[in-house]
């Protein structure tokens, strides 16, 4: 319930924030003791989550009812776009970071460790590399890991796949946006349920890919700092890609709910922007962190 | 639920605590965060009055140096991230939809949200203070391999500032999409006032920066308790990278806590010159040019660390051109002051000395940007004193100087212009005998983060602890005068001032709870 002011929708005082919060805190709490073997952080991480979860579920619930009721004009629309997309902008400078680190280690540090003799004789910069202290290399694809040795995972066999399925689910996705447009529901609800399959699948095989690198590649996120970003780079993009197909999901729901105008569909076209990011994002993974 | 009943119970003020709690006005939530930011600097400054009494002789008197060396780190985090930056973001929620004749902030309930993820972020820090192995002791730049050791207080730490971190995106999405949706019909950009311009800018260094120290604190994590290696060489990894991360992150930093300072400066000198802003455009564009320049320079704060000698020259001379933008502020309100009619109340006593003490600090960072010479002063007392003449001289007393300029317009009281002065001679003097003899010192070699000293630098360091008293008990002068103004005292006029410019001033002391619900025209 709330007033129009000038025609911009203010909305109402709200308790859902404060709560996140305090779920956030009992997160960022029951995370630390976690790390440290304590009795009740396990139980405080859970309490967080559902906290969280449970919160955001009645937050954006309360967003998807309003936007239903007609109550945001074209100027609150604009304000939702220019939110997602520089939040789009800040998570592109966090990848940022992380691939930062991978350019600056393989061209300049690991180079560096080689050239100093005195700091690590025989140390020769290669990569991929575990350091001067840690496993040997063996080559892509090496399932006959001895202890003391990891291998990596060759970019042409899933991680090929993965990116068709990606680069798939970014056109899937847009085929459902244009039926949108045109305010043809059923070939929408069909587009953008293959589009979550695609997702889903992606999924799938990643997590393959990880059990794979741990149970037989000897490729861990103990593996040197080939391991590090490796991991660090694909578990972070896994952990979108997994927000956006739960995003992707609640969408989906909404328009088989009948939610969603031909000229009015923010909520569709934000989780759209962000599965193209999450799409770009591999696209340099898999440049960068596979095939080079 | 479209009545007029409900409409009229939207206007009303709400009352008790889940006013505060549930808000979603801008001018609440701005309280919040002013209120938020005077308690964490008083937290950080009675931190810093225990640094100085350790330092005020010789020998280890008061604290160990554990705890001496947790002091430093807690009191620089508190007052960067708890005390200056939520400071600047309640000046922006307060102000800047007034400014711009906008009803509210574009988000109103995430502006909720960005606010009330301050208080468990505090939260954490203040309990790593508390457990074993206590606080985080590495000094606020958190550089490993120190902060690989350590107990679990750097562990909340790192989440204090993820938390954070997701405050300021959030804070800073929606100053964005307020200043570029939200402006009155006529208010074109170059229109705006001057705090808003570079509170627009600073949005935008927090969304480039921000990210990225999340990213560096992620790693340290990952290194202390998931076994990578980014900061490990043996593992092919290299400490210096967190360096780079970090300073990626922490030079755009110290511009987003002083860029809105200068913004503050830019309304209050003009009101008290009665003449308008000198070279606006310049303003502007020089604002600006600081932001892109902030990217470009990091590694000037680790000359020392072992780089390519082209890489020093390059950080230097990038360093360098900052100083140009810089100077084109200093001289704009210069010549904004020149041949004004100037009077000089405690917001205008404050600019004018913000405007001399930040081109103090401004200089000695000009002569620490110089390679060979840094390899001098790094890490000494004369960086302490650099820092100190720019952050506080410039963002705390611009953050003073904002207060005592919108303090009318907030309460609706005029403040008490005796103790303001007052406030003021003490704040200025005692940061000057605090700071000032720190330049000496570092000079003569003394360095930073020690609890301990060699005997000759005891008489500086006496005459610095001495002022740090002056200056840390004067702010309780300020809680008064803040006190007493929301209390009661004369009644302020609309204008408050004579003649000010910004549509700020076009409405009653106090406003009302929502304003310009219709926009204003702007010509």
């Amino acid at each position: 319930m709330s007033a129009a002011h000038g025609g911009y929708y203010l909305p109402d005082p709200t308790k859902w924030p404060m709560i996140t919060s305090m779920g956030l805190f009992l997160l960022a709490l029951g995370f630390t003791l976690h790390l440290h073997h304590l009795a009740p952080g396990p139980w405080l991480m859970v309490a967080g989550a559902a906290i969280i979860v449970l919160m955001l579920y009645a937050w954006f619930g309360q967003v998807a009812t309003e936007s239903e009721a007609g109550k945001f004009d074209g100027q609150v629309d604009t304000s939702f776009r220019m939110g997602m997309g520089w939040f789009i902008f800040s998570e592109v400078m966090f990848f940022a970071v992380f691939f930062g680190a991978l350019f600056y280690t393989r061209i300049l540090s690991v180079p560096w460790l080689a050239g100093e003799e005195m700091l690590w004789p025989g140390f020769e910069a290669t990569w991929p590399t575990a350091g001067p202290a840690g496993a040997t290399y063996i080559g892509p694809d090496a399932h006959d890991v001895g202890s003391g040795q990891f291998s990596s995972i060759g970019a042409f066999g899933v991680p090929l796949l993965n990116t068709v399925l990606l680069l798939s689910s970014s056109v899937t996705v847009t085929v459902a946006h244009w039926a949108l447009k045109k305010n043809q529901r059923g070939r929408l609800n069909f587009w953008l349920f293959v589009t979550v399959v695609l997702g889903a699948a992606f999924m799938y095989c990643q997590a393959g890919e990880y059990m794979e690198a741990y149970n037989h590649l000897g490729l861990t996120l103990g593996s040197g700092v080939y391991g590090a970003t490796f991991f660090i780079l694909t578990g972070f993009h896994g952990f979108h890609v997994t927000v956006g197909v739960i995003t992707l999901t609640v969408i989906l729901v909404r328009c088989l709910r009948g939610h969603f105008k031909p000229d009015e569909h923010f909520g569709f076209e934000g989780a759209a922007w962000y599965w193209h990011f999450v799409d770009t994002v591999w696209v340099g993974l898999f440049i960068f962190v596979y095939i080079l | 639920m479209t009545t007029t009943v409900a409409d009229h119970h939207h206007d009303e003020v709400p009352k008790g605590i889940t006013r505060w709690l549930f808000t979603t006005n801008h001018k609440d939530i701005g309280t919040l965060y002013l209120w938020f930011s005077f308690i964490m600097f008083l937290v950080g400054g009675a931190m810093s009055l225990v640094i100085r009494a350790e330092l005020f002789q010789p020998g280890l008197q008061v604290v160990d140096p554990h705890f001496f060396n947790q002091m430093t780190t807690v009191h620089a985090l508190i007052m960067v991230f708890g005390a200056v930056m939520p400071g600047f973001v309640g000046f922006a929620n307060w102000m800047i939809p007034m400014m711009i004749g906008a009803p509210d902030m574009a988000l109103p309930r995430l502006n909720n949200w960005s606010f009330w993820l301050l208080p468990p972020a505090a939260l954490l820090l203040v309990i790593s203070l508390f457990v074993p192995g206590g606080g985080p002791a590495s000094g606020w730049t958190l550089y490993p391999p120190l902060t690989i050791q350590g107990g679990m207080g750097m562990d909340f730490t790192i989440f204090t500032v993820h938390i954070l971190g997701m405050s300021s995106i959030l804070g800073s999405i929606n100053i964005i999409a307020t200043i570029l949706n939200m402006r009155a019909p006529g208010m074109t950009l170059m229109k705006m006032p001057l705090f808003v311009w570079t509170w627009l800018i600073t949005a935008f260094l927090l969304l480039a920066a921000i990210p990225v120290l999340a990213g560096a604190v992620t790693m340290l994590l990952t290194d202390r308790h998931f076994g990578t290696a980014f900061f490990d060489p043996a593992g092919g990894g290299d400490p210096a990278l967190f360096q780079h991360i970090f300073w990626f992150f922490g030079h755009p930093e110290v511009y987003i806590l002083i860029l809105p300072a200068f913004g503050v400066i830019s309304q209050v000198i003009p009101t008290f010159s009665r003449k308008p802003l000198f070279g606006y455009t310049s303003m502007v564009f020089a604002s600006a040019a600081i932001a892109f320049l902030s990217f470009i320079v990091w590694a000037h704060h680790m000359y020392t660390v072992g780089m390519p000698l082209s890489g020093e020259l390059f950080f230097m001379y990038a360093t360098m051109l900052i100083a140009i933008p810089t100077g084109v502020k200093i001289f704009n309100w210069l010549a904004t002051m020149w041949r004004g009619s100037l009077t000089f109340e405690t917001p205008m006593l404050f600019a004018v000395s913000v405007v001399c003490l930040f081109t103090m600090g401004g200089l000695t960072g000009l002569m620490m940007s110089i390679t060979p010479a840094d390899f001098q002063y790094h890490d000494t007392y004369y960086i302490v004193a650099h820092f100190h003449y720019t952050i506080f001289a410039g963002s705390v007393l611009s953050m003073f100087a904002g207060i005592y300029y919108w303090l009318p317009k907030w309460t609706g009281h005029m403040y008490d212009e005796t103790l303001g002065k007052w406030h003021f001679w003490l704040t200025v003097i005692g940061f000057n005998v605090t700071f000032f003899p720190q330049h000496f010192l570092g000079l003569a070699g003394m360095p930073r983060r020690i609890p301990d000293y060699a005997l000759q630098f005891t008489e500086f360091n006496q005459i610095s602890t001495i002022g740090s008293l002056v200056m840390g008990f004067a702010q309780l002068i300020l809680l008064v005068v803040v006190v007493k103004a929301i209390r009661g005292g004369k009644k302020a006029s609309a204008e408050v001032w004579e003649n000010p410019e910004g549509l700020e001033w076009s409405l009653p002391s106090p406003p009302p709870y929502h304003t310009f619900a219709t926009a204003p025209e702007v010509r």
